[in-house]
């Protein structure tokens, strides 16, 4: 019988014979912690008296999620990150570099083929890279770094094969949120996921870690992309080799197995308060916005961008509509200032804040009003999930269907604009 | 690691996809980083008077998905650190389920639409039963894995670690 990604993965970093349902203690390569979750992973490793990273390409914390510090609580929790870091050489990514699932791809520490675990549960962004990645608690992710190892049950895999190419306006969001909403929250609970098919030509590698991003919406451990030329060129364009990766074979055991064809897919929304609750935009239309967020680790990449741009030009932000824009990291702001689109943002009307999580989870900034609606590119509506109180209603959607919001003043289809 | 644990029933609504924002709201994540004082906010979104309700030993009771969303640890602290001895649902998002044992909060999957709030319950972990001696209800959990009874004898990941160097699970 032939082997899954996952099984794949997990046995090249045991050195055993890997099936779905196994036990086994693989070597990690990296792992990561950002400043909502080191607090309590270095802790951990206080206590378990760590020196140095076990992992083979060591660790990196990122200082995103309440970033530039709001309050002099953060900033000490802030410090102590920092004083830990230069103290463990460990590799630390401050206030502005970016969001952590996007600062890491580009620092080159994962590459195809490896095992990751993170103290974030989006760590399966880079499943995009061909990585077996995941989201772990503080403890899971100490315990990797400390004995550069961790337990893991091998889990069984599911296919999604795609076909055909995007409508206009339509993308990488619409894509998998057309997925949760026929998967549910917990249909992929413990799987690993896998895309295939001739419609992957029209997922960029943007849009690839949009869709492994929100995997974890539906309950999946890992969401492994196949290592393909559109793979490789993304590292050989950062100086990067990246190997060959890994595949699947063809005579691999998938416990489910879907298809989805790309020009199908029409703009969704997730409606709040559950991820899959989700909709066409259309049915929607005419939903009043007051606040619309273009970022994240989901859709704060250029691509996503180049995506809000397309729509807004020429068009302003509705008056009494607030429109905030986060890079998702530095090198995504400096390339969106040299292609002009920041300066066209802001003319636009909308407020760009500094790379890093944004207004997502609700800890810094942005913070919606009481009974307002939010239009945001993020991964979770949940009620209070921006900080707000319980009445505010939170809408994921695609950059396009964002900007056309934003312009509109109302949930409106970006087809239609 | 007691085997035995008994605590009164406590159910939300929703009762399903529970997520850990719902548990600990991110809002408190940064503000306060000793267990005592989180615990006072726990389940306050969807539930704002349980923390000054749940007694020490008490139960939560969910359906499907308990602990979806965020990674936050902070999630089976807290709830460990108001007095919940254990969670008692249909089924148990991923990251949560992990973290729960590594901090030593036992999960138990079984049927749930039949408790009812304030229900006293009585828990072997040992035989994997839940009975509610009020209401003669016996009901059969899934058996908790091995490696997770190993964790909580232990007292947790970091315990286990330092107890035998690494993992020992065999």
């Amino acid at each position: 019988m032939g082997k899954t990604i996952a099984e794949k993965v997990l046995g090249a970093h045991s050195g055993s014979d890997c099936s779905a349902g196994d036990i086994t203690v693989a070597s990690v390569d990296f792992c990561m912690a950002q400043d909502g979750t080191s607090t309590m992973m270095m802790r951990e490793l206080e206590a378990l008296g760590f020196e140095t990273p076990g992992t083979r390409r060591g660790m990196a914390l990122v200082i995103d999620h309440s970033s530039p510090s709001p309050s002099a609580n953060v900033s000490r929790i802030h410090e102590r990150i920092r004083s830990f870091a230069r103290s463990k050489g460990i590799r630390l990514h401050d206030i502005g570099e970016g969001v952590c699932h996007q600062v890491i791809p580009e620092s080159g520490k994962v590459l195809p083929g490896d095992l990751v675990v993170g103290a974030d549960s989006h760590t399966c962004t880079y499943g995009a890279l061909n990585a077996c990645s995941t989201g772990l608690g503080s403890a899971d992710v100490a315990a990797a770094t400390f004995t550069g190892k961790l337990w893991f049950r091998v889990p069984e895999s599911h296919r999604i094969e795609l076909r055909g190419a995007f409508s206009p306006f339509v993308s990488a969001k619409d894509l998998i949120l057309d997925v949760i909403g026929k998967v549910g929250a917990d249909g992929a609970t413990y799987k690993s996921i896998e895309y295939v098919g001739d419609g992957l030509r029209s997922l960029s590698m943007d849009g690839r870690m949009t869709v492994a991003n929100m995997a974890v919406e539906m309950g999946a451990k890992f969401c492994p992309f196949p290592c393909d030329q559109m793979t490789c060129d993304w590292f050989s364009s950062r100086g990067l080799v990246s190997g060959p990766g890994v595949a699947s074979d063809p005579d691999a055991e998938y416990e489910k197995s879907m298809a989805f064809d790309l020009s199908d897919i029409v703009p969704k929304v997730a409606v709040s308060h559950k991820v899959d609750n989700v909709r066409d935009v259309s049915d929607l239309r005419g939903t009043k916005v007051h606040q619309v967020f273009v970022g994240t680790c989901t859709n704060g990449r250029l691509s996503d961008l180049e995506s809000v741009a397309k729509v807004m030009r020429g068009r302003r932000v509705k008056e009494g509509v607030r429109m905030i824009v986060a890079p998702a990291s530095k090198e995504v702001l400096l390339e969106a200032m040299d292609a002009g689109l920041i300066r066209g943002l802001l003319r636009s009307g909308a407020v760009v804040m500094p790379p890093g999580c944004g207004p997502c989870v609700g800890t810094h900034a942005g913070i919606p009003a009481d009974g307002e609606n939010v239009v945001s590119t993020a991964n979770r509506n949940f009620r209070g999930r921006m900080g707000n109180n319980m009445d505010v209603n939170i809408f994921l959607v695609s950059p396009e269907t964002a900007a056309a919001s934003a312009v509109m003043g109302e949930i409106t289809d970006p087809r239609e604009v | 690691m007691a085997h035995i644990l008994k605590g009164n029933a406590h159910r939300f609504e929703p009762n399903d996809d529970i997520n850990t924002d719902y548990i600990i709201s991110g809002r408190y994540k940064f503000k306060i980083d000793e267990m005592a004082d989180l615990a006072k906010h726990v389940m306050e979104d969807i539930d704002p008077g349980f923390a000054a309700r749940v007694s020490p030993g008490d139960l939560i009771v969910a359906g499907r998905n308990f602990g979806c969303g965020s990674s936050r640890e902070q999630a089976p602290r807290a709830l460990k650190a108001a007095g919940v001895s254990a969670v008692l649902a249909k089924s148990y998002a991923r990251i949560f389920y992990r973290s729960s044992f590594n901090v030593g909060l036992p999960l138990l999957q079984c049927d749930t639409d039949w408790i009812s709030a304030g229900d006293g319950l009585v828990i072997d972990l040992t035989h994997g039963e839940v009975t509610c001696p009020a209401r003669a209800v016996k009901v059969t959990t899934a058996p908790i894995p091995r490696i997770m009874c190993v964790l909580l004898e232990d007292g947790g990941l970091v315990e286990h670690l330092k107890k035998h160097g690494g993992f020992a699970f065999d």
